[in-house]
């Protein structure tokens, strides 16, 4: 029978265990693909850099499409006030999407398809505006939880419901990356193994499934990274411009 | 409290999910705990470098990169519009080079040709006035010849008539007689030989 489609998300132990008091900080493959995607990013973004032609090669454009791409993105939803964190939204989109990318190599190890990675980066955002919108507008962040022109019944309500959406931004943006990544490679992996239970007779309507949702995958990684950083564009907006 | 609550949604959240997948195989390797400090510590340490190197290296370059571009772009274009307008200027001079010089060849065809034009008229009042001349010179001659032809005329009539009647008669005759009788002749037949 076919493997556990659970089994490609397992993490083990690459070299010797490493422990800092009780914590176990061991390096594993999850964090092997980090530093792969990191290099891989780092690699490509200085290539990119390094030669400034009048006329650009592929690298330099890759890289400064890139650039004007996530710049466009912060510059739309959260306007101009935005641009000091441009080079976290950007360290966070490339990494994200890179991630994403690497796992839909066979026999890779996707980072992102584990909840305590997309939870730690979600919960980094979520603190992370919460204190912009404080120091930006002191107490009167918490207007944010006050729409105006709302009757007064309401407002008990509204006021509950605001609180509620804001805390559950974290878990939103988390569980969206991780979940969307997980299920499409549990069912690439659920297919894949039908095309082999299946055999040389069947195997050909799950094998061609598996390709087209190769393809479905490709996009649903590039359409996460890019939902998970205009998402942290919106939160960013609402601290750095109250609309309330 | 807050941290509290998100924890026990994020649980509630898997909680059906896991029972899921438990009942065929051993659950989802993500809730197992086992490497959770592992992978936060390492995502936080790629994490950073990645950031602090495309932060501080990286992007400072592509963006200055960009606008450096930008203003090249922008300076070739203002170099570009000054260089047309100074070939539109060049050819507005040449253009009045130009008509300018079609107007002096025209004054001077204008001119040369008034020039001419007044020498010929010259030249040709001069012949003119020559030819006039000539012509009065050529009449006063042949009217001092018609006023001296009828003298020379009778005196060949008379050397004639004389010589005629000499050869004839043999013997010399007055000419005085003959000049008288030739005067007479001439006189009466003035108007039938000099008739106008």
């Amino acid at each position: 029978m076919a493997a556990n489609p659970m089994t490609q998300f397992e993490v083990y132990r690459i070299g010797p265990e490493i422990k800092i008091g009780t914590f176990d900080i061991s390096f594993t493959n999850a964090s092997l693909f980090m530093v792969i995607s990191s290099v891989a990013i780092l690699l490509i973004f200085n290539l990119g850099s390094k030669k400034n032609l009048m006329l650009p090669n592929k690298i330099q454009l890759l890289a400064e499409l890139s650039y004007s791409f996530v710049s466009k993105m912060i510059s739309d939803t959260a306007g101009s006030k935005a641009k000091p964190y441009f080079s976290f939204i950007f360290s966070l989109f490339m990494f994200v999407l890179f991630c994403n990318m690497f796992g839909m190599i066979p026999y890779t190890f996707t980072v992102t398809s584990h909840i305590i990675v997309t939870f730690v980066l979600a919960a980094f955002i979520f603190i992370g505006v919460t204190i912009i919108g404080f120091v930006k507008h002191g107490l009167g962040y918490l207007k944010l939880f006050v729409p105006s022109g709302v009757p007064i019944i309401l407002l008990p309500l509204i006021v509950v419901i605001e609180i509620i959406s804001y805390l559950s931004r974290p878990i939103s943006l988390s569980v969206r990356l991780f979940a969307n990544m997980m299920a499409g490679h549990t069912m690439m992996k659920v297919f894949g193994g039908f095309v082999i239970s299946l055999g040389i007779v069947g195997g050909w309507l799950p094998l061609s499934f598996s390709v087209a949702l190769t393809g479905l995958e490709i996009l649903v990684a590039f359409l996460q990274a890019y939902v998970f950083a205009i998402l942290t564009c919106i939160y960013l907006n609402d601290a750095l411009n109250l609309h309330h | 409290m807050s941290k509290k609550i998100l924890f026990q949604l994020i649980f509630f959240c898997f909680f059906f999910t896991k029972e899921i997948f438990a009942a065929e195989s051993g659950g989802m390797p993500q809730l197992n705990p086992e490497f959770w400090v592992s992978q936060i510590f390492w995502l936080t340490l790629t994490f950073s470098i990645l950031y602090v190197v495309l932060s501080r290296m990286i992007l400072p370059k592509i963006s200055s990169n960009l606008e450096l571009r930008k203003s090249q772009i922008q300076e070739n274009i203002l170099a570009a519009e000054k260089q047309r307008e100074d070939s539109e200027i060049k050819l507005k001079e040449y253009e009045n080079i130009i008509s300018k010089s079609k107007l002096n060849a025209k004054n001077i065809l204008k001119e040369t040709r008034d020039k001419t034009l007044k020498d010929i008229n010259l030249k040709r009042e001069n012949l003119e006035k020559q030819i006039d001349l000539e012509i009065s010179k050529a009449e006063n001659e042949i009217i001092t010849l018609k006023k001296t032809a009828p003298e020379k005329i009778n005196k060949i009539a008379i050397q004639t008539s004389s010589e005629i009647l000499k050869n004839l008669i043999g013997a010399e005759i007055n000419s005085s007689s003959i000049s008288a009788i030739v005067d007479d002749l001439s006189k009466k037949n003035k108007n039938k030989y000099y008739g106008n």
